[in-house]
């Protein structure tokens, strides 16, 4: 009985009427949880690639650092998927026979190709004749960690320095589509439930392509801020401006495309647009148009908007961007809560909503969701100590 | 000399233009177009199911929500279903009340006063056991499959618990077992017509408001149902090729 | 070919190699008999057990004189087993702990004979829920089995 105390109290709370079954919300916070980390993988790692494959110099402190973000995060991206579900070590089904029609499937193979060929890849290439370095000058356990990671290269080489730098650009320029497939596919899981009007929307996958850009921006953001205040260094204002003004670029399209899809849905007004109209204004007014919309879309454009036109002191736009970043990462938290937690508000009749409380799938799954979202911030402390970014040799285009 | 080459082109030009149509209409001929009525029955012989529910036999008992729970081990708390009952109310001010206190099972109690209803009806719902269905679509595992007698099925010891078919299905009829973990739906007593039994809630229904059978079969009782009755399925814009015919179901009714 | 590329393709090999294995003796037997399931699945499914009895003949073979009444009166489209529950158990072993006779209240009666705009009237007599013969059980009344009885 106990454990269907929330469940009665929901079903008590009801409005209107939804399906028996639907009262139970299955895909709780830890869902939410997974499109935002993946999210944050793909924005960080386009980040990247701004500087690598545009030059843009000026993004330079933050490249490898936005890669090693990119990788922590992608290590724990799909927990959440695999804690949430019913038999949890069942998980290796997916890979195993994997079901070509379920975009879920598929993800699978997404996530891998990301991560072994671009994200490892990328980081092996550009670390390696580091590490060659470092196994040389460390001792023990330490020198066969780094000889290993090396694949037992030693080529130091000016010469095979090239050809790494080669490989990874390409790897880089590979990794851009591939960015867009991951992010744009964890949409598409979303979009393509026909059953749900509040998912089932072409533009899923572009919205949660921009909106990932805009998280993971800001999480780069925000990380080499903490890291510099933690190195006691000092804030590169340059390269604090430049990320800042690519936020607030790719923040006007994200904005742009998600009123696209809401003007849409409003001119278009199809059978379900009464309910979703009650949803919107009801039970996600706080989450969709205070934390989605106010703190996480118009106030950081507002924000850097203005200092595109008048830049105040160093010390106050540092402040701001910090808020701003940390702003950005919230709003599209609650962007991600309310398509997954919005989208099983409402029944599938259109006639009446549940709710949601954190604890209604089984208590632990809002703590779980918290942990997975520590991890990788412990994953990224220690690859910064195995691979410190600020420790690598100079670039070989440099050394010439 | 000009004029032959005029008419040679002119011939060219007949005999290309007959070739192209000639090509297209035999093209059409190996696969013409055809416009399929509802739900098209895959190649193959044998049984392929379709359920018949008439909505104007139906007295809203829930005796068929009740035989489910008992037969299929469902759990008993209201949360869980494989079929339940809902009786819709319109009232005079168009208003649209639905009720299924426990699915049906705790029996229905009129709140409208009956000088305000419109009209008002019984539905009972069940897994629709789609052709197209958008359930086993998105299964990742392959744990969610039709069956050849083209029944929506799940394999229990495969299932990862996802929930993925849960949100794909348009009509509710899926949900995680509390204590196994993985999903639970009608398999229109599968276990009970392989053994050459009615399903539970065919069984249990008084007035014979359910059938099913053979849709293959144009005979059959059905087949017949489908015929000579106003049939309608549930949502047919989402086009899942759902096999549940109501007769006389009003299109308020999601 | 530099020795970073060959070094990496001998890890994917490797890789992708444990894959093959893996997906070799992971994959369930049965795999793919006739869709992308496991075949023996259906199998599984249509083992489960029984629990409702085909038809009230089952039950007439014991209960006779209650089935013929039953048969003759207006309850005969009803199963046995919508009043009685499942009674798989109880003709393997016929004992009074494995079949309920209903406790009957006037909500048991009242679950298909109240009264409702939305029941059809001529598939289904109704009264009125509390009218009726107030306060006053049915099987007073009527017999269950038959309920001109
Ligand atoms: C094999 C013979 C047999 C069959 C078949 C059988 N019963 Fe019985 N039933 C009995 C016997 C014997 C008793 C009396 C048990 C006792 O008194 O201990 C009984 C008792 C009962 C009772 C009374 C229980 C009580 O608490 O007083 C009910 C109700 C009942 N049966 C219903 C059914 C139904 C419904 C079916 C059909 C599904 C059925 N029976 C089939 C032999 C049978
Ligand atoms: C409308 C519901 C209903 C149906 C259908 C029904 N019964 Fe009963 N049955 C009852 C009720 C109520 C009682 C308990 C009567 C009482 O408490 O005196 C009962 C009691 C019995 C008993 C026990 C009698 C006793 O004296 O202890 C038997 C045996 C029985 N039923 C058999 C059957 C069989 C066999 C069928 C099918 C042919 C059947 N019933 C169908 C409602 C039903
Ligand atoms: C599962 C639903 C169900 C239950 C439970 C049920 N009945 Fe019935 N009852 C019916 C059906 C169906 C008929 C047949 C109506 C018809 O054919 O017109 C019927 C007929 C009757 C009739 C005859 C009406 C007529 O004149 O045709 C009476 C009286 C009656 N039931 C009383 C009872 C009583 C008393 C109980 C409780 C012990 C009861 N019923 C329980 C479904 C039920
Ligand atoms: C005091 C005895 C008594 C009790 C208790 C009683 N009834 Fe009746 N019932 C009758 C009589 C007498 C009739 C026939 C006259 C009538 O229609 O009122 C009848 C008629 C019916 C009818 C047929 C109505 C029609 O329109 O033909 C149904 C159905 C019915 N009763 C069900 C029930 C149910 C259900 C209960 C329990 C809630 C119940 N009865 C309790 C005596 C009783």
């Amino acid at each position: 009985m106990e454990k269907f105390e929330s469940l009665y109290h929901a079903l008590a709370n009801l409005d209107g009427y939804i399906f028996p079954n639907e009262i139970v919300l299955n895909w709780d916070v830890l869902i939410v949880m997974y499109p935002y980390i993946t999210g944050l993988v793909a924005g960080a790692f386009i980040l990247a690639s701004l500087n690598r494959v545009f030059n843009i110099e000026a993004l330079k402190p933050t490249y490898v650092i936005s890669l090693l973000t990119a990788l922590s995060f992608m290590l724990v991206a799909t927990m959440p998927l695999i804690t949430h579900l019913g038999q949890p070590f069942r998980f290796y089904e997916m890979l195993i026979t994997p079901h070509l029609t379920s975009a879920m499937a598929i993800f699978g193979f997404v996530y891998l190709w990301y991560l072994m060929v671009v994200l490892l890849l990328e980081i092996w290439f550009d670390y390696r004749y580091d590490m060659v370095i470092w196994s040389k000058e460390k001792k023990g356990f330490m020198r066969f960690i780094y000889k290993a990671l090396t694949l037992w290269i030693s080529d130091t080489s000016v010469a095979s320095r090239k050809t790494d730098d080669k490989l990874g650009y390409f790897i880089t320029v590979v990794g851009i589509p591939s960015a867009f497939l991951l992010h744009g596919y964890v949409g598409f899981i979303f979009g393509s439930i026909k059953a749900n009007p509040w998912w089932s929307t072409v533009m899923m996958p572009v919205i949660f392509l921009f909106s990932a850009m805009v998280s993971g921006i800001a999480l780069v953001m925000f990380i080499y801020m903490m890291i510099n205040f933690i190195r006691k260094q000092k804030n590169d204002i340059l390269c604090l401006d430049t990320i800042a003004k690519f936020l607030f670029y790719i923040l006007i399209v994200d904005f742009a495309l998600e009123s696209l899809d809401q003007i849409h849905r409003i001119y278009e007004a199809d059978e379900s647009f009464d309910i979703l109209k009650i949803l919107v204004r009801g039970k996600l007014f706080f989450t969709f148009f205070i934390m989605q919309i106010g703190v996480g879309t118009l106030f950081p454009l507002a924000t850097i908007g203005f200092f595109q036109f008048y830049k105040p002191k160093e010390h106050i736009r540092k402040i701001m961007y910090l808020i701003v970043s940390i702003c950005v990462l919230v709003g599209i938290f609650y962007m991600r809560w309310n398509v997954v937690i919005g989208g099983q508000l409402f029944s599938k009749s259109f006639l009446g909503f549940t709710s949601y409380k954190a604890d209604l799938a089984g208590g632990g799954s809002a703590l779980l969701a918290l942990l997975w979202f520590i991890v990788p911030f412990l994953i990224l402390a220690f690859l910064l100590w195995l691979l410190p970014p600020w420790k690598k040799a100079p670039h070989v285009e440099h050394i010439e | 000399m000009g004029i032959k080459k005029e008419n040679v082109t002119r011939r060219d030009f007949l005999v290309k233009s007959g070739t192209i149509a000639g090509g297209v209409f035999f093209a059409s001929l190996l696969s013409p177009f055809k416009g399929v009525y509802a739900t098209k029955e895959p190649e193959g012989d044998g049984v392929w199911y379709g359920i018949g529910i008439d909505i104007e036999k139906c007295i809203g008992c829930a005796s068929c929500a009740r035989a489910c729970k008992n037969e299929n081990d469902v759990p008993k708390e209201p949360f869980f279903f494989r079929n339940w009952v809902e009786q819709y109310t319109i009232t005079n001010n168009e208003e649209i009340k639905v009720i299924s206190p426990n699915g049906g099972i705790d029996g229905f109690t009129q709140t409208v006063p009956e000088k305000d209803i419109y009209k008002t009806f019984f539905v009972p719902k069940m897994c629709n056991h789609c052709e197209k269905s958008p359930c086993t679509q998105v299964c990742p595992v392959g744990a969610s499959f039709e069956s050849p007698e083209g029944l929506a099925l799940v394999d229990q010891n495969y299932c990862i618990g996802c929930g993925y078919c849960v949100q794909a299905c348009p009509y509710g009829c899926r949900y995680i077992h509390p204590d196994k973990g993985v999903v639970d739906k009608c398999t229109l007593c599968y276990h009970r017509l392989t053994k050459g039994l009615d399903p539970a809630c065919m069984l249990a229904c008084p007035t014979r408001a359910r059938i099913y059978g053979n849709l293959r079969d144009k005979d059959s009782e059905i087949s017949k149902f489908i015929r000579d009755n106003n049939c309608v399925v549930l949502k047919p814009q989402l086009n899942t090729g759902a096999k549940l015919y109501y007769n006389s179901l009003n299109q308020e009714v999601r | 070919m530099p020795i970073q590329v060959k070094r990496l393709l001998m890890v994917f090999g490797l890789f992708i190699a444990i894959m093959a294995v893996l997906i070799y003796f992971l994959t369930p037997e049965s795999w793919g008999e006739f869709g992308h399931y496991r075949g023996l699945a259906l199998k599984e499914i249509a083992d489960k057990e029984v629990k409702h009895v085909d038809v009230n003949e089952t039950c007439a073979m014991c209960h006779d004189s209650i089935s013929a009444t039953f048969a003759s009166g207006e309850h005969k489209s009803i199963n046995c087993q919508n009043c009685h529950n499942v009674g798989y158990k109880h003709v393997e072993d016929p004992t009074k702990e494995n079949i309920v006779k209903p406790e009957v209240t006037r909500d048991f009666c009242l679950r298909c004979h109240a009264k409702n705009p939305a029941r059809p009237e001529n598939y289904i007599k109704q009264v009125d829920a509390i009218e009726h013969n107030k306060d006053k059980v049915c099987i007073n009344c009527h017999n269950p089995h038959k309920p001109w009885e």
